[in-house]
């Protein structure tokens, strides 16, 4: 074991793993991640908590995670490198590590064009693979990127994401490969709606043997609307939504879509199970986390590991 | 104008490893006017690369690298002698070696620092190829720049917005990691994108060290 993070201890132990996701609010309320996390207790191994998604300003990952934590969660702290340089990285690394934060998803970020500040200068000092690598070096080596040593390390679990879907198709997986040799010991990956190209995907990981050296958790999530499925489809950048899965929704009364969009998530969750190499779910019911325990328990992944620490 | 200077030899070097035969080029503009790639320093580098063991197939001075057309025109002329080399050594400034990279199907090496822009963008008005930031990684990225053109400047891969030859930002914008990708396979050379590329250095960026001239 690397780190005291729960997510090591139920992959270590080759248990299917269930990641869920939190979003900050957009306002100094703490009761709204006290909510989320009482929802989620007891039905993930951990959770993420996203940081300024979609370049929109939320209350920081780091504090809301440390609300989550004395929630009962074992938190993963997401950090983008759109905000932050090296600088700036590496000193949130060693205070989320302080404040007893076990996980860390390393990610370049969305785009600032995105967010409600599309005029802020985007900082990308590092992109992601650098800052995995950055943090495995604090962690394994004691070093600061500088080459300086550091008196006490980071044990931090450390995530990259993946987009099985973006292009170019064909280089996806060795950009893979190459976080995982930065040094990547998970990966969540975008929410998957097509089922053979992320079987595809993960076969080319898997002749890289990338399977054995990572642990690959599938994205998903359930959808709410056929609304949603189509702006998903059209307007979120890298995003596959298949004609099949909006057709799916709109065969169904108006009343039962929202239904219907959970059994569809059940039902992918239960196909990428069967797919070789793939270690767990990373569930994305971001704003409807209420659908969280009954899609954990349809999907038979009840209950959840505990573990005597 | 762009402002350039050579880098020193023992990093040229590292990128020609593994290469035996090179073909070297300069340009008689600003590279020229900058003692960074004109006829001198492009006969310099010659018996330097001869005397490290290296065969130069042929090596050319252009008028205006930038030029594509031009630039185009003039290799016409040394068909055969670009054929016999594993890769292109260009002494001038990021829009040259660009130039070279889009009209040549071979490995460039970039044998240069761009500086500063110096007040115009050479010949590629209708776009930024090159920010000139001092550490130029054109070596990594198959000659094409994602410094100047990634909206992330990401230096490993594309992100996950890249979808279609798009960049995710504006659909106006090519995405270069695709370019990128292609442009190595066509070449075989893919490999080239499996190294990992360290964090750059931005101290000696006009854009983020100190705010005084870097050349003499």
């Amino acid at each position: 074991m690397k780190t005291k993070s729960n997510l090591e201890r139920v992959l270590e132990a080759k248990i299917f793993a269930v990641t869920g996701e939190l979003g900050p609010p957009q306002s100094a309320d703490p009761e709204v991640i006290r909510r989320k996390a009482k929802i989620l207790k007891g039905y993930v191994d951990a959770c993420n908590v996203t940081d300024g998604q979609t370049a929109v300003v939320r209350m920081a990952s780091w504090a809301a995670c440390l609300i989550a934590k004395e929630e009962g969660l074992d938190p993963i702290v997401q950090m983008t490198c759109r905000d932050r340089n090296r600088i700036a990285l590496q000193m949130d690394v060693l205070g989320i590590a302080a404040l007893g934060m076990n996980n860390i998803l390393c990610l370049t970020g969305d785009h600032q064009k995105f967010g409600n500040h599309p005029t802020a200068k985007g900082v990308y000092d590092l992109d992601s693979i650098q800052f995995v690598k950055m943090v495995k070096d604090m962690r394994d080596e004691k070093k600061f990127q500088c080459g300086e040593v550091m008196a006490v390390e980071p044990h931090l679990f450390i995530g990259a994401a993946e987009n099985p879907f973006a292009d170019p198709f064909e280089f996806r997986a060795a950009r893979l490969a190459k976080k995982v040799v930065a040094g990547a010991d998970f990966i969540q990956t975008q929410i998957v709606y097509n089922v053979d190209k992320f079987a595809e995907w993960m076969k080319m990981a898997r002749d890289k043997g990338l399977h054995e050296r990572v642990k690959i958790l599938a994205g998903v999530a359930p959808i709410k609307s056929v609304g949603a499925a189509k702006y998903m489809k059209t307007r979120v950048p890298g995003m596959d939504v298949p004609d099949s899965t909006v057709a799916r929704l709109q065969g169904v009364p108006k009343d039962q879509v929202s239904k219907e969009g959970i059994k569809l998530c059940i039902d992918i969750i239960n196909q990428v199970r069967e797919i070789e190499g793939v270690a767990g779910i990373h569930l994305m019911a971001i704003e409807w986390e209420e659908t969280v325990p009954a899609i954990v328990e349809a999907a038979g992944l009840l209950p959840r590991p505990k573990f005597v620490t | 104008m762009l402002i350039s200077k050579q880098k020193p030899l023992e990093e040229i070097l590292n990128y020609l490893e593994g290469d035996k035969n090179i073909f070297v080029i300069g340009c008689k503009g600003c590279a020229e006017g900058w003692g960074s790639g004109g006829e001198k320093q492009v006969a310099e580098m010659k018996s330097t690369l001869q005397e490290k063991g290296k065969a130069v197939t042929g090596s050319v001075v252009v008028d205006m690298l930038c030029d594509a057309a031009l630039t185009k025109l003039k290799l016409r002329s040394y068909k055969k002698e670009i054929a016999a080399a594993d890769s292109m050594l260009v002494l001038t400034d990021g829009a040259g070696v660009q130039t070279v990279a889009e009209v040549v199907d071979k490995v460039v090496h970039p044998g240069c620092n761009t500086l500063s822009a110096g007040g115009g963008h050479a010949e590629w008005k209708e776009s930024e190829r090159c920010l000139e930031c001092g550490d130029c990684m054109l070596e990594f990225t198959g000659g094409l720049c994602p410094i100047a053109r990634c909206s992330k400047h990401l230096l490993n891969g594309p992100c996950g917005g890249s979808q279609g030859g798009k960049c995710e930002v504006d659909p106006g914008i090519p995405c270069v990691w695709q370019q990128i990708v292609d442009h190595l396979a066509k070449l075989g050379r893919l490999d080239k994108l499996e190294r990992f590329v360290a964090p750059k250095n931005w101290s000696v960026s006009l854009t983020s060290g100190p705010p005084v001239k870097r050349f003499s």
